[in-house]
């Protein structure tokens, strides 16, 4: 493989006495879509958010292409510059129009003219089919509709890697499909993606890794067919065959 | 929208009836109202004697152009005061706001200030201000009691508005700052752009609810000897012995007070309707 886009080295990370990340380790290659899964409460977000740079790690590395991020020196805004991310909800500005909300980071932080970025942006979502709510309140979309210009938003930027923090964990059911074909068009075209998700039949169809977190450490990791297939760890098994309870496999 | 059926057009006559009967019933209940208290009023004993020294129309007519003018006097404290409120107020609230040891003494100085001047009375203040600063005798420092008033008055109600900020900051999701930086934008750019545009709408209605509190404030202004409103006419009142200018004094800052109440009314309206569009209650 060649150098990793995102290389995260034994990061650790504790709030207060409660030690969430134990020395987690996850490469992801250029144009990989890797899955986190694990629990609720199993630190998911936590790695996404130091990651991010959201938070300091307490021991650890992350680099970004070959580049130490958690070193204090670094100018962590340039950082997070060069990352697209997207929370489970509340991502867009409400005072904003849908449009707006696109081109807020590349006028604003990238510097592009107001003319370019509104552009692209509307190419963006022409993409995901919602060009006609350009000039809409996020209030007047639905939930799913949100996300993905919550997608869209991050992909502005032209990050490097697109962070997805359970992005259809807050969403009815019938609109988690639409938003799931968005990032799977944009992994299609080579977006390198790490995901937070519960949607295990998601990740096996588009996920080159699937990642478990348990215990604050990647407890198995491999291609999905592996992982959700033929888990070897106990916990692994343990966590899949809840989730099949739950019928989400 | 197809026609309304038998059972809905029922309903609405039912309802049209209805508001009718309850208008009707407020409408004749207020009348009565103010027809007794008028009757109580004017019956009383003493009615004549206060009718003479307190609605004096001879007295109103001729005080009413000086009071005018000294309400010019309160307007500009308004205006400047108003403005210096809210940059003043919206400052201290960032600086309490602000995490991360490097900015504790600002955030400590902040918290300080606000407990400071929400806590003292206005009055007080603008005792220590107004008498205190000149007693310094320090070259430059300004002795009128119109820049001193406002000054205390900037003091106090920068406190009250700093808090009404705060909370407006705060109510804004901590989730829109994460996605704000996630973008790459810096701590002072979320907050100009994504936070505090949301925590400014969120508060508008409390902050015009203070402004009408500010608005007969700086009435107060009048106890530092500025010739204000209220000051004239207690000079009027003093030469006449007669109360009348101080009713009219006070219709004034009234009839300036309600058009903005009529504002925050319906800022309140328009904000509660976006928050709950389609409810009854
Ligand atoms: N800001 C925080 N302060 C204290 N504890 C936190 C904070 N964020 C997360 N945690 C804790 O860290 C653990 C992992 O949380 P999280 O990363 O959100 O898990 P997941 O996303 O996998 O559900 C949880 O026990 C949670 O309570
Ligand atoms: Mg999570």
């Amino acid at each position: 493989m060649t150098e990793p886009v995102l290389d995260v080295r034994g990061v650790v990370k504790a709030f207060g006495d409660d030690v969430v990340l134990r020395g987690v380790d996850l490469a992801v290659g250029e144009h990989q879509v890797v899955a986190l899964i694990g629990s609720s409460g199993s630190g998911k977000s936590t790695l996404l958010r130091c990651t991010s740079l959201l938070e300091t790690v307490d021991d650890g590395q992350v680099l970004l292409d070959g580049e130490d991020v958690t070193d204090p020196r670094v100018d962590a805004d340039a950082v997070r510059r060069r990352l697209g991310v997207v929370f489970q909800a509340f991502n867009l500005f409400p005072h904003m129009t849908v449009l707006d909300n696109v081109t807020l980071a590349p006028v604003r932080v990238h510097g592009r003219s107001k003319a370019d970025a509104r552009e692209e942006a509307l190419g963006l979502l022409e993409r995901i089919g919602l060009v006609d709510k350009a000039g809409e309140y996020p209030d007047r979309l639905s939930g799913g509709q949100q996300q993905r210009v919550a997608i869209a938003r991050a992909l502005a930027v032209r990050p490097r890697v697109l962070l997805l923090d359970e992005i259809t964990s807050a969403l009815d059911p019938e609109l988690v499909g639409e938003v799931l074909r968005v990032v799977r068009e944009v992994a299609a075209q080579g977006m390198t993606i790490v995901m937070a998700t519960h949607e295990m039949g998601f990740a096996k169809q588009v996920a080159d890794t699937v990642c478990f977190l348990s215990d604050g450490v990647v407890l198995e990791s491999g291609p999905p067919e592996q992982v959700l297939g033929e888990p070897v760890e106990a916990r692994t098994r343990q966590f899949l065959s809840r989730v099949i309870d739950a019928g989400r496999l | 929208m197809p026609a309304p059926s038998e059972l809905e057009l029922g309903r609405r006559a039912f309802r049209a009836r209805r508001s009718q009967r309850s208008t009707l019933v407020a409408l004749g209940s207020t009348l009565v109202f103010f027809a007794v208290a008028h009757l109580v009023v004017t019956r009383s004993p003493g009615w004549p004697r206060v009718q003479a020294t307190f609605f004096s129309l001879d007295v109103a007519r001729e005080s009413f152009p000086e009071i005018l003018r000294g309400l010019w006097l309160n307007v500009q404290v308004l205006v400047v005061g108003g403005l210096c409120v809210l940059v003043l107020g919206l400052g201290i609230a960032v600086l309490r706001t602000l995490r991360g040891p490097a900015f504790a003494p600002l955030r400590i100085l902040a918290t300080g200030y606000v407990d400071l001047f929400r806590g003292m009375p206005l009055i007080i203040t603008l005792y220590l201000v107004g008498f205190g600063f000149p007693a310094l005798q320090l070259q430059g420092l300004p002795t009128s009691p119109f820049v001193l008033g406002t000054t205390a008055i900037v003091l106090t109600y920068s406190a009250y508005v700093a808090e009404v900020f705060r909370a407006g900051i705060e109510s804004v999701h901590p989730s829109q700052r994460a996605a704000a930086r996630s973008l790459g934008l810096s701590h002072r750019q979320s907050m100009r752009i994504v936070v505090l545009p949301q925590a400014v709408r969120n508060v508008t209605p409390a902050l015009l609810n203070d402004f009408v509190a500010l608005q007969k404030d700086v009435g107060l202004i009048s106890v530092l000897g500025a010739i204000d409103a209220v000051r004239q006419a207690q000079i009027i009142v003093g030469q006449s012995f007669n109360f009348t200018p101080y009713v009219v004094a006070g219709l004034l800052f009234v009839l300036l007070a309600v058009p903005s109440a009529r504002i925050a009314d319906a800022v309140a309206v328009r904000a509660r309707r976006r928050q709950q569009s389609g409810s009854v209650l």
